[in-house]
């Protein structure tokens, strides 16, 4: 079975826990003893109704504020597949979060309350998807109800959404529309009766019909070596294993391996899997390479397939980065790097540009980075690390920034050119 | 669909990368090991990180005096078919030292006793990272955890100050003092567990599976009758047949009522089911925020 991964993003007020209370109920997701809890915490709030937001906003805080503050994870399958909700918080100053949960996601759903439109948050979480270049984007227009299900009221959020796609250059993100009214479930799991005027999918059926691992295509294989295996047993004397997660493209016995950055070549001997021997493996396994020939290699190493040049390596890359710390961040900084299994110090030769949050346009007055901001830095490494660019294979084209002080992590950051 | 492979894989690839990354990332990690299906679950997915060599760190147990026997049994047949190192630290030590006080009444339990367990078996060995079984499909509290979760000197959780987690890359750099919670099967749900232990095969300690006990009935929960239970008169234990759904200490872990003898009727059981697994742990029903107030201080 597979897995399907979805980032929510809305602003405060917008539903979104509502909506996913709701994903949980109609899918008969949620234990009777839970649906009592919430209930019984509904009643004691003095609502009418059961407010199924009370299912996801676990933090004292967040029950004290009534908003989501961190990702919650909540898990609901269909015969189709498993899915993982990340549920994020809408609120400005939490959008770290936000990008957090959506990094981990094949698509995102965005709420937009009816009655408001696109306000500044749509912006911002619009233009999270498209750093993220996510595939798909769900557009939830949220509360109908409130707006008398008027079709006008969806067509005119629509339009406007869609503009700021353009504006945005979402060209390669897929947008579906849905008229919603999470509270009583409207277009959620049932198609509502009333909005006549909508004869599109739930959104259930639009995350059913999902094909996350369509269009991948061909990528270069990448290999990041994550951990040596080196057995103290007599059965396994010499053996030496390279254990990682393939982040892209398929190794088979007997490929060529070219060792980065030593350039030294082997070819591949076996493929572990667990106990088991495989004959090939593929982006997303992990497993356990052994080598014909006896090289040097350690973790923070990548293997890459001879032939599939040019082979990433570089010590200066322009990179566009989200600021995800409380400290401000001028040129000149030194970080650590993660990327891959390697982590290096680089330094921010300089700072390109950074947007202003309001028009996605370059502020030419900030000089520095501050919590929540999104620009482009060059940055330089004192060793060279194996990145390709974040456009042509995500999964080896981001690096986190780590603090060597705090050792918080403190930017996420795209490869632009390398 | 396939009904014998139902398991999401993607789940198994992405625990065995967080193990191997605590492996690389830290000096002297350890896993937590309660002799539960998940910890036995992180065993087996450790031994298939690893393999061909063995597990590179050692299981510890914290070890409440209040366990089922059957999950000591199990735990010393575990560690002699892994070859992996066990280090038990006992609840009654810290009792014993004045660290810890008993709890007194009829809902008396050992499980908050537990964490004062834990952080002086963290402090004694130095360890860096503790890896648990601990799912966010469990609990609320739990479902805002992060995978590397990072506790101050006193194994403190601050859900608002947690490190974001980014695509897979996971940061473990930590100051002196501190270490890191590791739960490679965040993503997993009860019935991912099942599946899983299912088509690996995996044994299971006795009492999962039905089996005829001694038990009483209070607030519509049925709990092992034994010497650690705080029973009051009218509560008079008779035989049923029952099974548990989740492994902790005979004082806070209830019995369901159930035939089901082997995992394929347990799964079917739990698809059925009604009541949540942690619905009948009587810890996570002391108040609303019950988890998160302990995990603030320092519980799993």
């Amino acid at each position: 079975m597979e897995v399907l991964k979805i980032a929510t993003a809305g602003s405060v007020d917008d539903g979104k826990s509502t909506l996913i209370g709701r994903l949980l109920y109609d899918t008969r997701s949620i234990a009777q003893d839970r649906l009592e809890a919430i209930d019984s915490a509904s009643q004691r709030k003095g609502l009418g109704f059961m407010d199924l937001s009370l299912l996801t906003d676990g933090l004292i805080a967040e029950r004290e504020q009534g908003i989501t503050i961190d990702v919650a994870h909540i898990y609901f399958s269909t015969p189709t597949r498993k899915y993982i909700i990340a549920d994020t918080p809408g609120h400005v100053e939490y959008t770290r979060n936000m990008i957090t949960g959506a990094s981990n996601a094949a698509v995102s759903i965005v709420l937009v309350d009816a009655r408001n439109g696109v306000v500044e948050q749509t912006r911002r979480h619009l233009y999270i998807a498209y750093l993220l270049q996510m595939k798909e984007v769900i557009v939830s227009i949220n509360k109908m109800d409130l707006v008398d299900f008027e079709q006008e009221a969806y067509e005119r959020i629509r339009q406007e959404v869609s503009q700021l796609a353009i504006q945005l250059k979402m060209e390669k993100v897929t947008l579906h529309f849905i008229p919603m009214a999470a509270k009583d479930g409207d277009n959620v799991v049932t198609p509502s009766d009333r909005m006549p005027w909508y004869n599109g999918p739930t959104l259930l059926d639009v995350l059913e019909s999902l094909e996350p691992r369509k269009g991948k295509g061909e990528l270069p294989t990448r290999f990041p070596v994550q951990y040596v295996v080196r057995p103290q047993q007599d059965a396994y004397h010499d053996f030496r294993g390279y254990a990682g997660k393939i982040s892209s493209g398929k190794w088979s016995v007997g490929d060529e391996v070219v060792v980065l950055p030593s350039l030294k070549s082997a070819a591949i001997g076996a493929i572990y899997k667990g106990e088991t021997v495989v004959s090939s493996a593929f982006a997303g396994e992990s497993v356990t390479l052994t080598l014909t020939e006896d090289v040097d290699v350690s973790r923070g190493n990548m293997l890459v397939k001879k032939g599939e040049c040019p082979f990433p390596q570089t010590n200066q890359i322009t990179a566009r980065i989200a600021w995800l710390d409380e400290s401000s961040m001028q040129e000149g900084k030194t970080f650590l790097l993660q990327h891959g299994a390697q982590t290096i110090k680089v330094k921010v030769l300089s700072i390109q540009e950074i947007l202003d949050i309001q028009t996605f346009l370059p502020a030419p007055d900030k000089k520095s980075f501050k919590l929540n901001d999104i620009g482009t830095i060059q940055l330089k490494s004192a060793k060279p690390f194996f990145p390709d660019a974040y456009d042509v294979n995500p999964a080896n084209g981001a690096f986190i920034l780590i603090d060597e002080y705090s050792n918080n992590t403190v930017a996420v950051g795209f490869v632009g050119k390398v | 669909m396939n009904q014998t492979r139902i398991f999401p894989r993607a789940l198994e690839e992405e625990a065995i990368y967080i193990l191997r990354e605590v492996a690389a990332q830290f000096e002297r990690p350890a896993l937590l090991f309660s002799g539960g299906k998940d910890s036995i679950t992180l065993v087996h997915l450790a031994r298939k990180a690893f393999f061909p060599a063995s597990i590179p760190f050692p299981l510890l147990h914290v070890d409440t005096g209040h366990n089922f026997k059957e999950t000591i049994d199990f735990r010393d047949w575990l560690v002699d078919q892994t070859g992996a190192r066990l280090i038990v630290r006992y609840v009654q030590d810290s009792i014993d030292q004045g660290k810890a006080k008993e709890e007194t009444g009829k809902f008396a339990s050992r499980n908050m006793l537990q964490t004062v367990t834990l952080l002086d078996a963290i402090e004694e060995f130095k360890f860096d990272a503790c890896i648990g079984g601990a799912r966010r499909d469990e609990e609320k509290a739990r479902a805002k955890e992060r995978i590397f979760s990072v506790r101050d000197e006193f194994g403190g959780w601050d859900s608002k100050r947690q490190r974001p987690e980014l695509f897979d890359m996971l940061n473990g750099r930590i100051h002196v003092g501190e270490n890191v919670r590791v739960f490679p099967i965040s993503n997993w749900t009860e019935l991912d567990v099942w599946n899983y232990i299912r088509e690996e095969n995996l044994a299971l300690p006795s009492l999962y599976f039905s089996h005829e006990r001694n038990i009483i009935e209070r607030d519509g929960f049925y709990w092992p009758h034994s010497s650690f239970l705080q029973t009051t008169p009218d509560e008079i234990p008779f035989q049923a047949t029952v099974r548990f759904r989740t492994v902790g200490d005979m004082t806070c872990t209830a019995a369901v009522l159930s035939h089901a003898d082997n995992v394929d009727d347990i799964i079917s059981e739990i698809l059925e089911a009604t009541i949540s697994e942690r619905g009948a742990r009587m810890d996570d029903k002391r108040s609303e925020a019950a988890m998160e107030k302990r995990k603030q201080v320092g519980y799993f």
